[in-house]
């Protein structure tokens, strides 16, 4: 039981981004991953997400054992794969319970409905541990909401959909301290041995309030360099370049 | 009433569609007036019906204005001139009475209504119903507490022999003959719609319904309906439409007049799904009398070409006119809808909001007309017309025409165009929702603040049409 990516290439036409990248998140293990821009973080989520804007030239993605890689955007959701995204999409006039409760119905066999009392008192559980105004579950999907809610939002649904792996991609960007200590709260919530966390993020920052378990450097569309907690704080000491001048004298 | 299950209110969102709308069943038209239109199709129905005298001559009279006008192609689509006139019938009927009672509905009618999907407690509410079958009421009851309050709701030839007084006033005064070419037709064949009459000061309890079904095919089917609701009343009337597939087109053209005496309200709510084969050309038309309010609610979904414009005259002071459309359109139909507002008294106000969406190669036009002549004063209008385009060719077109003169009124116009994109439903499907499940989601987030206005059966009723057309759409 785990994720597995061997070595992916994926590219945009004209393009390559990644350039068989290999990584395995078990259970329980919370990676991440750093590196400079451009380098293809955003872009490997998207991929492992089935975005149609990239085309895997080569390699698996293995899911529990199960190459997701010839399934559509949706089964991969339903799977167990979640995307905590960047930019959150707004979807006008769809209220947050609506877009979320047929986000859990479409995991539920054909026919079957979701108990909405459970699921209300669920959500508002969640919706209190992320400090989030009842007002949410009404208001349209992201719309009008400030960068901060945005994020808030996007681990709510994690939280809701409980998902076996989850890929936060810079959850962290646009948040100030106060929120990010809130948003980083949601997701220790939902660590556990059973869930795998791939965070993608520019700044060791995030990392001070989720902690991982392993750090990964990507350069390139490429993973360079592996190690423990202690490489982000090198990263944020000394930047990327030597990481990369590293790499460098190794292929040398 | 349906009433809401939970919390948030009007959720149509996980209502699923479980069928096409695509059935049929065996035809048994002891009256047909054959192909084609005639003095003799004319008088053909006036002796079916027992028509007096004087609608007889009306029929003729109206014969002759749409043989002599032309269609309008010079503003509208091309496409009218695929209408061939000789290959319909314009009246058919099974021969049976209104019917009383539930009990005495044919079979094969109820079967209609299951594919419908009206629920069990719901066919109780419908005891209140005009339903049309063909163009005769196949089942009319009108629910006791109504009846108590006065109110007249029978269907329109019932409505011109029983009660010729009032109907006689009325009809064809608010929409005359000439109007159009298609008003015209529809008065000379017309045959079932409604006719209400609410007396003074009565808020009419239950809103009235009418479901509509055209199950011949090449048939046409021309109702009328008149509703005239006196000083002080109020009243609701919902009609719905889904029409099963043929292989020929069919043609429908009802004319639907409306009269808010003073201070009254009239609710005119109609869903309607027709498939793809059906000119759906429809006058609909409501006259506001000071302090009365006219307000349509319309969604028009399906057809080959649906040309739908409801109005509104604001006659009296402090009147005021409203249309909340949405139409869709997916490849091969092209809704051409909008609104006309002719403000005629000081300090009317109207407003119109019109959601559209275009699937595939689908066609929406919005095409409005606010006239505001220049010696009132305080009138006000309100436009916003809005639309979406689900694939990259789809179409949209708006010709808003607002003619405003003076400078004592308030006019204001927004439209806008938007596309779902792919990273919205990107988004939504990596939440787990499949392509047409997003699509639905998408579609049904854009025009929610409409379907609100809508009761709840009908919302639920949209929420279904959407789903089904959305399954097509995608993959």
């Amino acid at each position: 039981m785990s994720l597995e990516i061997k070595n992916l290439h994926a590219q945009i036409p004209g393009r390559e981004i990644l350039k068989g990248l290999n990584l395995t998140i078990n259970p329980g293990e919370v990676h991440a991953i750093m590196g400079p821009n451009g380098s293809g973080k955003s872009t490997l989520s998207k991929v492992l997400c089935g975005h149609e804007d990239y085309e895997v030239t080569s390699g698996e993605v293995l899911l529990d054992g199960e190459n997701i890689l010839d399934m559509a955007v949706d089964a991969r959701s339903r799977a167990g794969l979640f995307l905590a995204f960047q930019y959150p999409h707004e979807i006008p006039g769809v209220s947050n319970a609506n877009f979320l409760r047929a986000a859990l119905k479409a995991r539920l066999p054909k026919g079957e409905d979701i108990d909405a009392v459970k699921f209300y008192k669920q959500l508002y559980a969640r919706m209190d541990q992320l400090e989030m105004d009842r007002s949410f579950t009404s208001r349209s999907v992201n719309e009008g909401f400030s960068g901060g809610e945005k994020k808030r939002n996007e681990i709510l649904q994690l939280m809701m959909l409980e998902p076996k792996y989850a890929i936060l991609d810079e959850t962290d960007s646009g948040l100030d301290i106060d929120a990010l200590k809130i948003v980083s709260r949601g997701v220790n919530a939902m660590r556990s041995e059973n869930r795998g966390f791939l965070v993608i993020t520019h700044y060791q920052r995030l990392l001070n309030y989720i902690q991982p378990d392993i750090v990964h450097v990507l350069k390139d569309g490429r993973i360079v360099k592996t190690g423990g907690k202690e490489l982000s704080l090198e990263l944020e000491e000394r930047g990327y370049d030597w990481v990369h001048e590293e790499t460098l004298a190794a292929a040398a | 009433m349906v009433t809401a299950p939970e919390p948030v209110g009007n959720d149509i969102s996980d209502i699923k569609a479980d069928n096409t709308g695509n059935f049929t069943f065996p035809e048994r038209n002891k009256f047909d007036s054959g192909f084609g239109i005639t003095e003799k199709t004319v008088d053909f129905i006036a002796d079916v019906k027992g028509d007096p005298d004087w609608i007889r001559e009306f029929r003729h009279k109206a014969l002759k204005v749409f043989q002599d006008k032309p269609m309008p192609t010079h503003w509208a689509t091309k496409d009218l001139e695929n209408i061939k006139f000789d290959e319909f019938r314009y009246y058919l009927s099974d021969g049976q009475k209104p019917k009383r009672s539930w009990d005495d509905v044919p079979e094969d009618v109820k079967k209609t209504f299951d594919r419908l999907g009206i629920p069990e407690q719901e066919r109780k509410f419908l005891a209140g119903v005009e339903a049309q079958y063909d163009s005769e009421a196949a089942y009319s009851n009108i629910k006791a507490a109504v009846e108590e309050q006065g109110v007249i709701f029978v269907n329109s030839t019932e409505g011109l022999h029983k009660y010729p007084e009032i109907f006689k006033k009325w009809f064809g005064k608010v929409i005359p003959t000439g109007d159009n070419k298609f008003s015209a037709l529809n008065s000379a064949v017309f045959s079932g719609g409604s006719f209400i009459y609410v007396p003074p000061g009565v808020k009419v309890s239950h809103p009235l319904q009418a479901y509509f079904r055209i199950n011949s095919e090449q048939f046409g089917q021309f109702e009328r309906t008149l509703i005239i609701a006196d000083e002080g009343s109020e009243v609701m009337y919902m009609e719905g439409c889904t029409a099963p597939k043929f292989e020929t087109a069919t043609l429908h053209s009802a004319v639907v007049e409306l009269v808010a005496m003073k201070g009254a309200k009239i609710q005119y709510v109609t869903v309607q799904n027709w498939s793809s084969n059906v000119f759906n050309l429809v006058t609909k038309r409501g006259i506001a009398h000071e302090d009365a309010v006219v307000k349509w609610i319309d969604c028009n979904i399906g057809s080959r070409l649906t040309m739908k414009y409801p109005g509104v005259i604001m006659k009296g002071k402090r009147a005021r006119g409203e249309v909340i459309s949405i139409a869709l359109a997916n490849s091969g139909q092209h809704q051409d809808t909008g609104a006309k507002m002719v403000h005629a008294a000081d300090e009317t106000t109207s407003n119109v909001i019109s959601k559209s969406i275009s699937i595939g190669e689908g066609r929406s036009t919005y095409r409005g007309l606010v006239h505001i002549p220049k010696h009132l004063k305080g009138c006000k209008n309100n436009t916003e017309c809005d639309a979406l385009l689900i694939n990259s060719n789809s179409r949209t077109d708006t010709y808003p025409a607002i003619s405003v003169r003076g400078n004592q009124h308030a006019t204001q116009h927004e439209a806008s165009v938007s596309q779902v994109s792919a990273d919205q439903i990107f988004y939504l499907m990596q939440r787990g929702l499949s392509e047409a499940e997003a699509m639905s989601l998408s579609v049904n987030g854009f025009i929610n603040d409409l379907a609100k206005e809508f009761p709840m059966e009908y919302s639920v009723e949209l929420k279904r049409l959407i789903d089904l057309e959305m399954e097509g759409s995608v993959g």
